[in-house]
């Protein structure tokens, strides 16, 4: 492939953030993004993790600041990434930081996240590995690889013949042009998890009709990381 | 095509085009958006870009941590009152403009991190500095933004931009390198020399290791904007005068890359080494945690 990580002129040329770090801040607020997103709204309670450099220099960066951030829903260019923390505590969002060690194989800016919710509590760890550019690495225990630099179809189910035709046949009658497609599982029969990063807008009523499957779980439709 | 600046220049050459419009039709093709809106977005980052060298220059910008204090409108108003800087009329206000955007950065305002937003003041230093003393309208400089976008793909597809994984080589040893391949073709050199020019500059920053005082980016980050405006600069002359160097540019990030790989974790943005360990860096550290330590809050 020509360009291997996909990447735009925009990742390099921006993003058009607020400082100081592209990756300790605006990657962090694209991380927190990316997890709400995930999660499906905002979570009532979220445990942040942080790992590596985030752990060592992240809270000087406004790491943990921005990570708030993200997690209210704020674009990285927002300039009331700062009042985070005040504005978490106005939006019924509690949260809570501790400093781990993930182990060597892990990229230096990593955070893990443990967000909740009355009834659902979801887990997800992501680095923010430049230049503002972020990965999902993990998702309730699934190892992923998710950028948000495209428009992302995230369905979790059950592990079943046929359902990858099933979702893949409905993408082509939409038109949908399917860019990366990563399965996962626990075990066989267990729970799947599958992630499609698309070139094209991916409709509301496409995630509504999956919902319908009687062997998926949850759908989410993961909008493309913009600045 | 963005995996190597041999392959950009080849296909630039056998087209007879500019890099920009290479480059420019190479991210129409992946983003399937039009050539009128990406040079929109292009236009806006360029608009972002003079707002913050102009904020940092009209006066001088203090940060939260108080370890910046306005050192860019100082030297600007130093070097407009007595054109005596040893860098020459160009070069200071170039140096002057890298550092007000650093200044802006620390302050947590509006930049474009290009590739960085540690490395953030190199290319709108160069490129807005070019313009005051060339002439060049914003059109050339968008132009000369997509070729500095073209050359940082590059750099990630084989190397990376992070100052945590490859030290502030990565940072704004890319910006320079960025900066000087996309001057040279502004200045109207070859695609051959705008290759040089990346080469050059940043063979001069290999190594440069990420040691930020108290883990912020303001010590050394702002003045290491100011240093590498100057190696692209030099790189640009050298380029434009047929200098070539004998390293090929795509080999010379690959050994950014792997110095990278071997640079000790403390020189990789973890304030556990180089300027951030000596006893004033420790001390200017302490004092800044001492300070925040009552506003540091880490539960709500």
């Amino acid at each position: 492939m020509e360009n291997i990580r996909g990447l735009s002129i925009f990742d390099i040329i921006g993003p058009i953030m607020v400082g100081p770090s592209s990756s300790h801040t605006a990657g962090a607020v694209r991380l927190g993004l990316v997890a709400r997103s995930i999660f499906g709204e905002q979570p009532q309670s979220a445990l942040i993790e942080l790992h590596g450099s985030f752990a060592e220099t992240g809270r000087g960066h406004g790491t943990d600041r921005a990570l708030v951030a993200g997690l209210l829903g704020l674009e990285p260019s927002d300039e009331r990434i700062p009042m985070s923390f005040e504005l978490a505590r106005d939006c019924g969002l509690h949260f809570q930081f501790q400093d781990v060690d993930l182990g060597e194989s892990q990229h230096p800016n990593t955070v893990h996240f443990i967000l909740s919710s009355a009834d659902r509590k979801m887990e997800i760890t992501g680095s923010s590995v430049g230049g503002g550019m972020i990965t999902v690495t993990r998702l309730d225990g699934f190892p992923v690889n998710l950028t948000a630099e495209f428009e992302t179809l995230l369905i979790v189910g059950e592990d079943r013949p046929g359902t990858i035709n099933a979702i893949t046949a409905r993408l082509y009658e939409e038109h949908i042009n399917v860019a990366f497609f990563n399965v996962a599982r626990d075990q066989r029969g267990g729970q799947a998890i599958m992630i499609i990063e698309t070139d094209d807008t991916i409709p509301g009523g496409l995630v509504e009709y999956f919902k319908t499957f009687p062997w998926v779980h949850a759908v989410r439709r993961i909008l493309r990381l913009k600045e | 095509m963005f995996t190597s600046l041999q392959s950009l220049i080849e296909l630039a050459e056998s087209r007879q085009l500019p890099l920009h419009e290479i480059i420019l039709q190479g991210e129409i093709a992946s983003s399937g958006r039009s050539r009128e809106a990406l040079r929109a977005d292009m236009t806006r980052r360029l608009e972002t870009m003079r707002a913050s060298v102009d904020k940092g220059l009209a006066s001088p910008v203090h940060t939260l941590s108080g370890l910046s204090k306005g050192n860019a409108h100082k030297f600007y108003t130093s070097i407009r009152q007595n054109d005596a800087a040893l860098t020459g009329s160009c070069l200071s206000r170039a140096i002057a403009r890298a550092m007000a955007v650093g200044e802006v950065n620390a302050g947590m305002g509006c930049i474009v991190a290009t590739p960085t937003a540690g490395a953030a003041g190199v290319l709108p230093a160069v490129l807005l500095s070019l313009q005051e003393a060339r002439g060049f309208t914003d059109e050339q400089l968008v132009n000369a933004l997509f070729t500095a976008g073209g050359i940082g793909i590059v750099i990630v597809n084989r190397a990376n931009v992070s100052g945590a994984a490859g030290g502030c080589q990565a940072e704004t040893g890319s910006a320079a390198a960025m900066a000087a391949g996309s001057a040279v073709e502004l200045l109207g050199g070859t695609p051959g020399q705008s290759a040089h020019a990346v080469a050059l500059s940043l063979s001069n920053m290999l190594g440069l290791v990420c040691d930020p005082v108290a883990g912020l980016v303001e010590v050394p980050c702002i003045l290491r904007n100011a240093g590498a405006v100057a190696q692209c600069f030099t790189a640009v002359d050298l380029a434009l005068a047929g200098v070539e160097s004998l390293i090929p540019a795509d080999e010379v990030i690959d050994a950014m890359e792997r110095i990278g790989g071997r640079m000790d974790e403390r020189f990789r943005e973890t304030a556990q080494g180089g300027l951030a360990a000596t006893p004033t860096g420790r001390a200017l550290a302490q004092a800044f945690w001492t300070r925040t330590r009552g506003e540091k809050t880490n539960e709500f």
